[in-house]
């Protein structure tokens, strides 16, 4: 035995522990017995009161302290979580993030959030796995062509990169798919470059440990059962773990907001459904892209590990089970397969589901409340995980400030006033 | 799979034979009601952690819509019952108030 095995094995420590990920600490710990390493985040006990507290520990949650803390010098913050750090949504996505929206309001959020994912592995120092492989939503009838079409167009006056491109070029940049299908013929695709992947629970640790790095609270194991008010304002929470005051709530917990509400006393436009994804066995590499068929209902990646990673559609009823029915797996695949025709022999590894929140647009709520000093983010639907970085951003922004340029368009009173923002189509799943 | 008897043939239908069609006992409201109530009417549904009243369609079956009590946590179906009907029936509420104590329904209004 090694004395520096010996020594880690007595809680002795070489030097400091490491507070910077990178090759050279990695070789460091090599040579010292990883005995530097540290939980990459802290577990404190709840405090009786913070400024911010924060309800839900997902991304959404995790990447608004982290904005208040970055952008604004806020960090007397709790982020509270009832389960796991990322054990939600954030961790049952199918990990795609993309831009190509068709309104305004949603170009700017989601542009401004997959242009944070480019760099967000150097800024939180963790690496998160963005690959900007592409991202290519398949035109399978006339009708989606000319839709897609006039998504390009929009984009282009957004600033946001996509393009239309013909059924040849789908092919070249994914030759499994099958163009000439029997029922649905590829016709086109509306194609975004610099979309991809990351890998999703390493988005909700790296916000984690960026924020406990300053002095942000994330307490797991903590569920919050009521919210207190007082003249129509929030004065804190009562959770598992006692009771604990605050001067300003975000409510972040997407199927569950519509139970939080309740809580504090209002009402949100959202219904809960599940929503389901599976992985295959793992294969040989066989596609670099993402691929989105939602003529069909389908869309599939290939993972680091060589699993086709596949989502399907939603649930069509309320539904808080985590696991959704088994007949829109059957869907999904059957769908892909004709599309895909490569994958009729793979076993499905794995399936589980996520309670996804959908408001009557599609889009997200980002929004002050009918009780003073209490905010809620939720309402993203199925395509949440995209959105972390720049939702989290104007969530941030909204609390601190009490507007955004970016949640502006999101608020709850559109419902009220007719403004929607309809993103049925470019939301990409069958609801 | 979630399955149904439907209260008009009554075929125990399985999912892939019925659609659903969201919450059932919503009131239209009149279009000189006022905007709240009109935005509620249109937007605002019960999404409840448990019982749950809905509306499904017998679409590949025998076509009509019912209603239908059910939990949206354990997926245990309370019963079926036509749609003809301004609430739920007595039965179906004896029934969830067996299962569920101290349950109430619309807390909101």
């Amino acid at each position: 035995m090694s004395i520096l095995t010996q020594m880690s094995r007595h809680g002795h420590r070489l030097g400091k522990p490491v507070k910077r990920y990178s090759a050279f600490s990695i070789v460091r710990e090599a040579l010292r017995g990883h005995t530097g390493w540290e939980p990459a985040w802290a577990s404190p006990e709840p405090r009786a009161r913070y400024d911010v507290v924060i309800v839900g520990a997902g991304g959404h949650g995790l990447a608004t302290a982290y904005y208040l803390g970055k952008n604004f010098g806020i960090t007397d913050t709790a982020v509270l979580e009832k389960g796991w750090l990322g054990g939600g949504n954030t961790g049952r996505n199918t990990t795609i993030i993309r831009s190509n929206y068709l309104q305004d309001a949603s170009a700017a959020i989601y542009e401004k959030s997959r242009g944070l994912y480019e760099t967000l592995s150097q800024e939180l120092n963790f690496n998160i796995m963005f690959s900007p492989r592409g991202v290519m939503m398949l035109a399978q009838t006339n009708h989606e062509v000319r839709g897609y079409r006039r998504t390009a167009h929009a984009n282009a006056l957004q600033g946001v990169e996509t393009e239309f491109i013909g059924p040849d070029r789908v092919k070249r940049i994914c030759p499994i798919i099958s163009i000439s299908g029997p029922r649905y013929p590829v016709l086109g695709a509306l194609w975004q470059p610099r979309g991809g992947t990351a890998r999703h629970d390493a988005v909700a640790w790296g916000y984690a440990r960026a924020c406990s790095a300053m002095g942000i609270h994330v307490i797991q194991n903590c569920e919050v059962n009521g919210i207190r008010t007082e003249g129509g304002k929030v004065t804190g929470v009562t959770t598992t773990r006692g009771s604990i005051d605050c001067s300003r709530l975000g409510i972040v917990v997407a199927g569950h907001s519509g139970h939080l509400a309740a809580m504090a006393g209002f009402r949100l436009p959202i219904e809960s459904v599940a929503l389901q994804a599976l992985v295959t066995e793992p294969v040989k590499p066989c596609m670099d892209v993402v691929v989105m068929a939602n003529t069909v209902h389908g869309y599939m990646s290939q993972s680091d590990k060589g699993e086709l990673v596949i989502g399907g559609g939603a649930d069509g009823f309320n539904n808080f089970t985590q696991r959704g029915s088994f007949q829109h797996i059957e869907e999904t695949v059957r769908a892909l397969v004709e599309t895909f025709p490569i994958i009729s022999r793979l076993k499905i590894l794995r399936q589980w589901g996520g309670v996804v929140d959908m408001t009557g647009d599609r889009s997200p709520i980002i929004s002050k409340t009918p009780v003073e000093r209490c905010f809620v983010n939720c309402g993203w639907g199925t395509g949440g995980f995209k959105a972390i970085p720049g939702s989290g951003w104007a969530m941030a922004e909204l609390m601190a400030t009490g507007g955004s340029s970016l949640a502006d368009g999101f608020g709850l009173g559109r419902f009220r006033e007719g403004r929607f923002i309809d993103e049925s189509v470019a939301a990409g799943v069958a609801h | 799979m979630l399955t149904l008897r439907c209260p008009y043939c009554g075929v125990l239908a399985d999912e892939t034979e019925l659609e659903p069609g969201g919450e059932a006992h919503v009131r239209r409201k009149a279009s000189d009601c006022g905007d709240g109530e009109f935005e509620a009417y249109l937007f605002l549904r019960e999404n409840p952690r448990g019982v749950h009243f809905e509306r499904w369609r017998h679409v590949n079956g025998c076509g009509k819509w019912f209603h239908a009590a059910r939990d949206t946590v354990t997926l245990e179906v309370f019963g079926t019952y036509p749609a003809q009907t301004e609430g739920p029936p007595g039965e179906i509420m004896e029934t969830i108030g067996a299962r569920r104590p101290g349950w109430r329904w619309r807390e909101f209004s």
